[in-house]
């Protein structure tokens, strides 16, 4: 497709094995450095909307490329590799529980095979950047939630990807670890990096004014330049 | 992959034994407990074979002559039934010698018994024993001696002797004891497969988390693959390392326990002639079934 955006979609859609149509004729692009949140009720689409983007699910039809990757037709041993350049972040943390902070980080490294020092340098570097550098050596057990989310962020970070994913990424948080997390978001888009939040926070939607998305049953009813959350919920 | 990534993969391997702590005593146990059950099998099957081999070797053809053959007669007897190519030895056992053998069986108990027989008055016949390469020829070997008898005008056989009917229920026993012994070590080895995969099984399944995590950040089936490979390698053969030093300690102390109690009658197979071919056997295994079981138990969860 040789797209100059970041992410772009043209007329995808979705429909589950169980006959449910998440997505119908979605088209939408994302520039690079853009900050957009996507809002919209529970079940109207928007996971799977993320999902597609970092390829846990296939378009049914229609295109998406990110980094200008078709990723609907990618094959399964290069998946792998597309992945490497795009961040998750997750509502759960999704942390490895068995191993310490700097190690979850480090494993994101390990897996692109970066020397050693290297690793070391690096890791230390981002777990500085969201502020855990004295609790690199702290389990997931040992931590509060707003701490798993960054170092959550730090691994989603840690390659220099050039989009991140946040699926209601402070979720699971109170009102002022999430001002946190955002405030943490905000500085790595503000450093070059992409990012698409789905949200369910009003407050957040509201005062940090972004790209808005809206989807409703599988389709996108609203798309603006700061615009606002525009739900009660 | 480099060097230093394999390192990580060994690294990472060890490491997971120990982080997942209750399932990898889990695992191990029970191949433990699989391998012991095997192991214990097998020197058990070993043993029986001895002992049924010992016991044909024992088979042998007792001929009596009868009291008035001389002894160019019975030198005739004698290399006839020595040129049959189912014999391997022929003795002959004279009367005062029978004799002797016949109080030693009888032992301290009989020893009166026989008090009043001596070197003139000996009832007992001579005897010709006939030892053979194959004991299943027994029964065959003995009816063609019989017929023998009839082509020596004075008949010097009184009568051939080979527990008829006992060699015949002990061939069966035997064969018997060794198809069994063969099918329960066959069954008892896809057993403790399927206890040990199951139980790996159960350790991965609470890991497809953590494999889906490898995934979302960009590991390939390969980088996620290695450690489990290594993990489970590491669970077999601790475990077998464990098993085998049970079972070589044991199997020695009966050993020693053995050789004061049955003496010369029945020997155990030795611990020496088996040990490198038992401990292979069952580190081979023990390694296998780790192996196979993470691996195999993870392929289902790398197909995202």
């Amino acid at each position: 497709m040789g797209s100059d955006f970041v992410i772009e979609m043209q007329d995808v859609w979705k429909t589950y094995p169980n006959g449910t149509h998440a997505l119908q004729g979605v088209t939408v692009k994302i520039d690079r450095n853009e900050f957009v949140y996507v809002v919209g009720p529970s079940g109207a689409g928007k996971s799977t909307f993320m999902k597609l983007i970092y390829r846990e699910e296939v378009p049914t039809k229609g295109q998406i490329s990110v980094n200008g990757f078709n990723i609907g037709k990618l094959k399964h041993r290069k998946i792998p590799y597309v992945r490497r350049n795009i961040g998750v972040i997750f509502q759960d943390f999704r942390l490895l529980p068995k191993l310490t902070a700097y190690e979850n980080v480090a494993f994101a490294m390990e897996v692109i095979e970066a020397p050693k020092r290297l690793i070391k340098k690096r890791v230390m570097e981002v777990l500085d950047l969201v502020g855990l550098k004295n609790k690199a050596n702290s389990e997931p057990s040992q931590l509060s939630g707003g701490e798993q989310q960054r170092v959550a962020i730090a691994r989603a970070i840690v390659n220099n990807p050039s989009v991140i994913i946040a699926d209601e990424p402070t979720g699971n948080l109170d009102p002022e670890t999430s001002w946190g997390i955002m405030q943490l978001l905000d500085e790595i888009n503000f450093r070059g990096t992409t990012i698409v939040m789905a949200t369910h926070n009003k407050d957040i939607v509201n005062t940090m004014r972004k790209r808005v998305i809206a989807i409703e049953q599988g389709n996108i009813v609203r798309d603006q330049v700061r615009g606002e959350y525009g739900y009660e919920f | 992959m480099n060097f230093s990534t394999l390192l990580r993969h060994f690294r990472e391997g060890t490491k997971n034994v120990f982080r997942n702590g209750w399932m990898s005593v889990a695992s191990i146990t029970s191949i433990i407990v699989s391998l012991f059950i095997l192991g214990v099998f097998i020197l058990v099957v070993l043993n029986v074979n001895k002992f049924a081999d010992q016991a044909d070797s024992q088979v042998q053809i007792s001929v009596y002559l009868k009291l008035d053959v001389n002894e160019k007669a019975r030198e005739t007897l004698q290399n006839e039934i020595g040129m049959m190519p189912e014999v391997s030895k022929v003795t002959f056992i004279p009367k005062e010698q029978g004799l002797e053998e016949f109080r030693k069986k009888l032992g301290p108990d009989g020893k009166d018994l026989l008090d009043g027989y001596q070197k003139g008055d000996n009832p007992l016949p001579d005897k010709l024993k006939i030892e053979v390469k194959e004991p299943t020829t027994v029964p065959a070997l003995a009816a063609k001696i019989e017929q023998l008898n009839n082509s020596h005008a004075d008949k010097p056989i009184l009568k051939v002797n080979y527990g008829k009917g006992t060699v015949e229920t002990l061939f069966k026993i035997t064969k018997m004891i060794r198809n069994v012994g063969l099918i329960f070590v066959a069954g008892l080895g896809i057993m403790s497969m399927f206890l040990i995969s199951n139980t790996i099984r159960v350790t991965i399944l609470a890991r497809r988390r953590e494999i889906s995590i490898m995934k979302l950040v960009g590991a390939t089936n390969q980088f996620i693959r290695w450690p489990f490979f290594i993990e489970g390698a590491l669970i077999g053969l601790i475990g077998s390392l464990v098993t085998v030093g049970i079972i070589l300690f044991g199997y020695n102390q009966i050993e020693v326990w053995a050789g004061s109690r049955l003496g010369v009658m029945f020997k155990l197979v030795s611990l020496n002639d088996i040990w490198l071919l038992l401990s292979g056997l069952l580190v081979g295994l023990g390694l296998l079934i780790g192996i196979w079981g993470s691996t195999v138990s993870i392929r289902k969860f790398l197909k995202v």
